[in-house]
């Protein structure tokens, strides 16, 4: 009884995404005339032809987005746990107001700096290039992540940090050689949840990146909309589909770190 | 436990101190403690801290980016009193949030105590159910969205089955924002995967004590896990009224941009941006909006802490 319900809940739920990859197969007449997922006339073409029908080939704008992920992930990797290291391990003057403030810009909605922070990357000619959205990721400005490695860091074992005191390691070893191996499941999971946020981030590019040369994968699927093209189903339900597929990848990797990382920074 | 809890802890603990004498206290670490927290530091007062300051100063202007900015008072706030599409679009937020919140919470509870304990296939539900919460918020399943509500769409081919001509949904001024609601309730697998981690934290000699006295499965749920859960309750519904409310991505694409049809999808958060960003650049309202986006929040989340203490439970 349970798994009746709960398999009908989980066809609705998927249901839209396997109509999407089999409509993305079929030829465009075909898409919104035969609803169904059952079809034999599958095919590629639509793939060929949304590659190149916006501007430039779909390879320039997945370059982008790889480019933009690979710089949020190092960013978010080294700032960030170094900001928990300070917050988890050490004991230094305002730790208890700086975690506070930290905590708080979690809750902020960040438009309240969306003006100011678009004015400064202006006065720094920075618009149109990559760094808005890459640079602030340096900084530690994702809280979340903060957060999530100061509890890590805070259930590691403190024999461990008394021993290699003992040893003489000061606390850039304590954090290089004891802290960073030890956290490896905190570090992955942040780089997963960097890797799916950024991907389908397309606030940020909206308003930094305005050249298409320097589009990102979601500002060319929204090209198909805003073009005249808007005809062509197939191809753009072909390049939506490209977009979704490294998501699902890291999906599909990260699965065991974004369960528990996610229940981690909820609960406990 | 939570950011929440953290920051309730952290409450309570200065409230304790206070009226006490200040102890000097010697701190060990303050020079590694700022080397680590440097990258933390210079980001929060380059792009938190001082941003914040300085967009407060320009609700206060009128900014156009070209021109430097020109003081006007309350202008700003006095505007927004009498601008139609603002109040427009707070209706259409509050709306989304209220109808989509409690619906997506219900949801994942519900699920999560389906899939509880010892189920089997458990893992595969729990991706299925998890994996468009992830791929929600992104510009290809709100395009696909628009295909799935449009005139000849996925909804409209079900209904056609039942002989039912449906509406284009995304298209109908009375429709677009509950294609958009139900968007968001489709999301509903990161709080359920929090819930489910919520769950496993009850022990088991409740249920067992309970089953010895004869309660039933609904009297448990009613009895033990829904009192014990109501911190999880809250922590989910705390964080999906702030995500709620800050959408924007869903909005602009099936909209293309514009919000409607008349101003049915207009989020409070992409009229921000239009004002912002469509010429004439208008900065300086946009500012005051966010200030006033700033306040809701914090007005909602403070009123949900203030009405926690009806219905949560904490044990400690």
């Amino acid at each position: 009884m349970k798994h009746v319900l709960l398999i009908a809940l989980s066809l609705i739920m998927i249901y839209p995404l396997i109509w999407l990859v089999v409509s993305s197969l079929k030829p465009n007449a075909q898409i919104f005339t035969d609803l169904s997922i059952f079809t034999t006339d599958l095919s590629l073409d639509n793939y060929v032809e949304g590659w190149d029908a916006q501007f430039l080939p779909f390879h320039i704008y997945l370059m982008n987005s790889s480019i933009l992920v690979i710089g949020a992930i190092i960013g978010n990797l080294i700032s960030c746990s170094m900001a928990a290291y300070a917050f988890a391990r050490l004991d230094f003057r305002f730790r208890n107001l700086t975690f506070a403030i930290m905590l708080g810009t979690i809750l902020l909605p960040f438009h309240v700096v969306l003006v100011p922070q678009f004015i400064l990357f202006r006065e720094l000619g920075w618009l149109d290039t990559f760094l808005p959205l890459v640079v602030p990721k340096f900084l530690a400005t994702e809280a979340f992540f903060v957060f999530l490695m100061v509890q890590f860091i805070r259930s590691l074992p403190n024999e461990l940090y008394e021993a290699a005191r003992i040893d003489g390691a000061g606390h850039i070893r304590q954090f290089v050689q004891v802290t960073l191996p030890l956290m490896i499941p905190a570090l992955a999971t942040t780089t997963i949840f960097t890797f799916i946020w950024t991907w389908a981030d397309f606030f940020g590019p909206l308003i930094y990146l305005r050249s298409p040369e320097n589009y990102v994968v979601p500002q060319a699927l929204t090209m198909f909309i805003d073009g005249q093209s808007t005809s062509n189903f197939g191809a753009m339900f072909a390049m939506s589909v490209v977009s979704l597929i490294p998501m699902f990848i890291a999906f599909l990797i990260g699965q065991k770190f974004l369960v528990k990382g996610f229940a981690k920074s909820g609960i406990k | 436990m939570s950011s929440l809890g953290e920051l309730r802890t952290m409450a309570k603990r200065t409230k304790a101190e206070r009226g006490q004498p200040k102890a000097k206290r010697k701190h060990r670490d303050n020079k590694a403690g700022f080397f680590f927290l440097l990258p933390w530091l210079i980001g929060f007062f380059v792009f938190t801290g001082g941003p914040m300051l300085v967009s407060l100063y320009l609700a206060f202007t009128n900014y156009n980016l070209l021109q430097p900015p020109e003081w006007a008072g309350f202008g700003n706030f006095a505007r927004m009193w009498d601008d139609q599409r603002l109040w427009k679009s707070l209706e259409v937020t509050f709306l989304y949030v209220f109808v989509s919140v409690p619906f997506l919470l219900a949801l994942a509870l519900a699920v999560a105590v389906l899939l509880d304990k010892g189920m089997r296939g458990l893992p595969i539900y729990r991706s299925v159910f998890y994996l468009p919460s992830l791929m929600g918020g992104s510009v290809a399943i709100a395009i696909l969205w628009r295909q799935v509500f449009g005139y000849d769409g996925l909804i409209n081919g079900l209904l056609g089955f039942f002989g039912i001509q449906g509406p284009g949904w995304v298209a109908h001024p009375d429709y677009a924002l509950g294609t958009l609601i139900v968007l968001n309730i489709w999301t509903f697998g990161s709080p359920m995967v929090i819930f489910l981690a919520g769950l496993r934290q009850i022990p088991d000699m409740y249920y067992e004590a309970a089953g010895v006295d004869g309660a039933s499965k609904v009297r448990q749920f009613f009895t033990i896990t829904l009192p014990l859960l109501t911190p999880i309750i809250f922590f989910n519904l705390v964080l999906q009224v702030i995500f709620a409310f800050q959408n924007f991505t869903q909005a602009y694409v099936v909209s293309g941009g514009t919000g409607g049809p008349s101003d049915s999808t207009l989020f409070y958060t992409l009229y921000l941006y239009q004002q912002a960003f469509n010429t004439p650049m208008q900065m300086g309202y946009a500012s005051a909006m966010a200030w006033l986006l700033v306040l809701f929040i914090g007005a909602l989340t403070a009123l949900n802490f203030w009405l926690s203490k009806y219905w949560v439970f904490y044990d400690d």
